[in-house]
């Protein structure tokens, strides 16, 4: 399926929405395509009949938006104040990975977030990858975590 | 768990036999409950219960693989039990927990029982032997034969000193099961409320308990709803405000994971109290957990006829929505919480008029957070006189904190209003890991202040902690020791907050940027200034404390006006390291690493070259086999040569 139609998918779910769904919208959209393309705001836009320009305001907005496709392992970082380690497990991460907090790796695997706080700040620093928690992440840690996906991918004859 | 089924007729006793007769039919099957609701209690199961701690932190902590090494010892050894993951307890320096209770002895609680050793901990109590003391937390002491020499849990120093009013069921109930909720006394306050009371008599119970947002504000909550049913008009709304975004406070997401029907009960509460027929839950995208639990409890509610049109009879319609946030820090703030459920920027809006008067789509709107909501429920059950009765004098009821930093009991504790931080810390918290010096607490996030070791006796409610420059907030309680440098948690905390600022009214988009870039400039070393750094610098410093205070009395909303508190309250308590850093141009704690200056032991040094060729700026220098020397002038304190000495010859100061 394509995004054009995965995006008419979500669309369908919302048939006479107001712009109070807006975000539940975009939300979905993201969900479904792991970003919000330029086509995909448009499609957005003239469904809710409001301009491009407040869907991508709101978009722009919210942190939760990405604007870039998402890596096939997608690492969230917990920046809360509890976590200090944090700092340095960021800087890991872009080391490790090659690239800056909000970015996607160029082979596609990975891609690295900053979110406030999971909420489990008496286990930081806490990370996350596509959903599975990891507590107490030292940079020795993560170091592995990432070598073991990789391996797997690459055993997988994945790319 | 010696309740008597007292615990549902209580409540259910006042409203009508039909409608008593209907919700009872429709909960358990048939008007006959009490055997069922000994048994939803597990009051004395017939067969062995295993209890997993399975909140967000849970299984952070390796819970999965606890449950699953809990499923394998039971196939492996044939065993018969029922397997239940339950919310987080509190506890989460303890995680994963795992509880065993067999029939007719009193539950059994295991600390950090990761996946591994599980099968010895099952081992011991299931062969009947003693349960391993490693591992071992407490026993629960309500039901069953006790274990020989298990200590009480609710003896232990976590425990002991806590007041549990809203985690009264977190960690203990399957926050799935509709059915148990009610079983312990859950939805009878609601049904009494919407039967027997009116509105306005609601909102007068809630008034005479004292309760007060806890959210942050301390509005009591009872004015708050009393304005809005006053308020005339053809739609209301009520908002649970589940957009816990404060670093540092998590007691909203435990509180919906381990008991989502509590806050859906009070939340429907309050809207019976000011004629609210739609409610909104706004919670964080980053709560997937807690999504999901509060979905099904929503779900089943309506199945049970406890949400929807003319609930049992009472002609009180009542409908629940959750709406995601999309991770916006400034969404926790009212007025822009209920611009982004309208669809729009999370803005916030000039008050008044208030959401009271004009709120979600222009109709009477009351917002409260999930904690405040989760009192209701217990406060119509017992009466607002016995509520009124525990806390301060003009602080009533519990604070749920979510304890974290550098101490060594973490988790999240509920302790009367009252309470001394000195109390929380140390007994409740168990001191400062590592044998560190205490140096402070930092309490209600970004919003809130520091407290000093001096201000430790101090009591917890809402007046007490504003007399030092700190506020209750949501509840984060985040400690810190001698290794952390203030003026570096004044950064950290105004980076969070230039970073959230939406960006409408120009003190807070300005004014904080300008407070990290004078904070930035008295940490960086004197070799980071160009041309007229140094005098921004000193300017900045002469501006800083006139700067918060214009941020403070001119932003438009409660972000803005509290983004100076992390500022101001440091300088107020902390002034000595300002000025360290300021004129000696250093910093105390070691923590703001670029004003480190580095220096190589000419007794240590071996001159293996690993620090010079690893250096980023060629600042060291000297030969092979020779003590090597760092060129004070090139050095940008990285650090990369201390971290690659394997001599320890790299010192800093």
């Amino acid at each position: 399926m394509n995004a054009a139609t995965k995006v008419e998918k979500v669309l369908e779910n919302y048939s006479f929405a107001k712009r109070d769904k807006l975000i539940p919208i975009l939300q979905d959209v993201q969900a479904a395509d792991g970003y919000i393309s330029k086509p995909a705001a448009l499609k957005v836009a003239k469904h809710l009949g409001i301009p491009a320009s407040k869907v991508y305001g709101v978009a722009t907005f919210y942190n939760q938006f990405r604007f870039k496709p998402v890596g096939k392992h997608h690492i969230l970082i917990c920046r809360g104040t509890a976590v200090k380690g944090s700092a340095g497990v960021l800087k890991m991460c872009e080391e490790v990975l090659g690239i800056k907090a909000g970015d996607t790796t160029r082979d596609g695997l990975f891609s690295v977030e900053v979110v406030a706080c999971i909420g489990a700040c008496g286990l930081a620093p806490v990370i996350s990858i596509n959903g599975e928690f990891h507590a107490k992440v030292t940079a020795d840690k993560l170091r592995k975590l990432v070598e073991d996906i990789r391996k797997t991918e690459n055993s997988n004859g994945a790319r | 768990m010696a309740q008597d089924n007292g615990i549902i007729d209580k409540n259910l006793s006042a409203i009508p036999a039909s409608a008593r007769k209907a919700f009872l039919t429709r909960a358990f099957g048939s008007e006959d409950f009490t055997a069922k609701a000994a048994v939803l209690r597990r009051e004395d199961p017939a067969r062995a219960i295993i209890y997993v701690g399975a909140g967000t932190c849970g299984l952070a902590a390796g819970a999965a693989k606890t449950l699953e090494a809990a499923r394998k010892y039971l196939k492996d050894n044939k065993l018969e039990a029922d397997i239940l993951e339950v919310g987080c307890i509190g506890y989460c320096a303890a995680e994963p927990l795992l509880d065993v209770q067999l029939p007719g002895r009193a539950r059994v609680s295991f600390q950090r029982a990761a996946g591994a050793v599980t099968p010895a901990l099952l081992d011991s109590v299931f062969k009947d032997k003693a349960p391993l003391k490693d591992h071992l937390l407490g026993q629960f002491g309500d039901g069953g034969r006790a274990w020989p020499k298990v200590p009480l849990l609710s003896e232990h120093p976590f425990f002991a000193k806590q007041l549990r009013f809203v985690l009264k069921h977190v960690g203990i109930v399957d926050p799935l099961s509709l059915q148990e909720h009610i079983a312990r006394g859950g939805y009878g306050a609601f049904l009494k409320v919407i039967h027997t009371m009116t509105p306005a008599q609601a909102c007068d119970a809630v008034e005479a308990s004292g309760l007060r947002g806890r959210g942050g504000g301390g509005f009591p909550t009872g004015k708050k709803w009393k304005i809005a049913l006053s308020s005339d008009a053809d739609q209301k709304y009520i908002i649970c405000n589940a957009d816990e975004g404060d670093p540092g406070a998590f007691m909203d997401r435990s509180v919906i994971e381990g008991d989502p029907h509590r806050v859906l009960e009070g939340l429907a509460i309050g809207a019976y109290a000011i004629h609210a027929s739609k409610a909104y839950v706004y919670i964080r995208a980053e709560y997937p957990l807690a999504i999901k639990n509060l979905k099904k409890a929503i779900a089943d509610a309506k199945v049970c006829g406890l949400l929807g049109e003319n609930i049992y009879g009472s002609g009180f319609d009542l409908d629940v929505i959750i709406k995601t946030g999309a991770g916006a820090f400034v969404c926790g703030e009212e007025t822009a919480l209920m611009n982004s459920i309208e669809g729009r920027r999370g803005m916030p809006r000039p008050r008044p008029p208030y959401p009271a008067v004009k709120g979600l789509f222009g109709k009477p709107t009351v917002i409260n957070n999930v904690e405040t909501f989760a009192n209701v429920p217990e406060i119509m059950s017992q009466g607002p006189e016995a509520f009124a009765a525990i806390g301060t004098k003009g602080s009533k009821g519990t604070k749920v904190f979510a304890l974290s930093g550098k101490v060594n009991r973490t988790g999240l504790v509920e302790i009367p209003m009252g309470t001394t931080l000195k109390e929380i810390v140390f007994d409740i918290g168990g001191g400062i890991e590592n044998g560190r010096a205490f140096k402070a607490v930092q309490i209600g996030g970004p919003s809130g202040g520091c407290i000093p070791r001096s201000h430790m006796g101090i009591q917890v409610d809402y007046e007490s902690l504003k007399t030092v420059g700190a506020m209750m907030g949501s509840g984060g309680l985040v400690v810190m020791d001698e290794d952390t440098c203030m003026v570096d948690v004044a950064k950290f905390f105004m980076d969070f907050i230039k970073k959230e600022s939406c960006g409408k009214c120009i003190p807070c988009r300005e004014g904080t940027l300008r407070m990290l870039e004078i904070l930035k400039a008295i940490t960086r070393h004197r070799r980071g200034e160009k041309e007229a750094d140094t005098l921004a610098r000193f300017s900045g410093i002469i501006n800083l404390e006139n700067l918060s205070q214009v941020i403070r009395e001119t932003s438009l909303c409660g972000l803005g006006q509290t983004a100076p508190n992390p500022v101001l309250s440091t300088l107020r308590w902390f002034r000595d390291e300002y000025e360290a850093h300021i004129f000696e141009r250093k910093c105390p704690a070691g923590a703001c690493t670029e004003m480190l200056e580095f220096a190589i032991d000419a007794d240590k040094c071996k001159g293996c070259t690993l620090c010079a060729k690893g250096c980023p700026t060629q600042a060291i220098v000297g030969k092979p086999k020779v003590p090597h020397y760092i060129v004070a002038e090139k050095c940008i304190s990285c650090g990369s040569c201390r971290t690659v000495c394997k001599f320890k010859a790299v010192n800093a100061a």
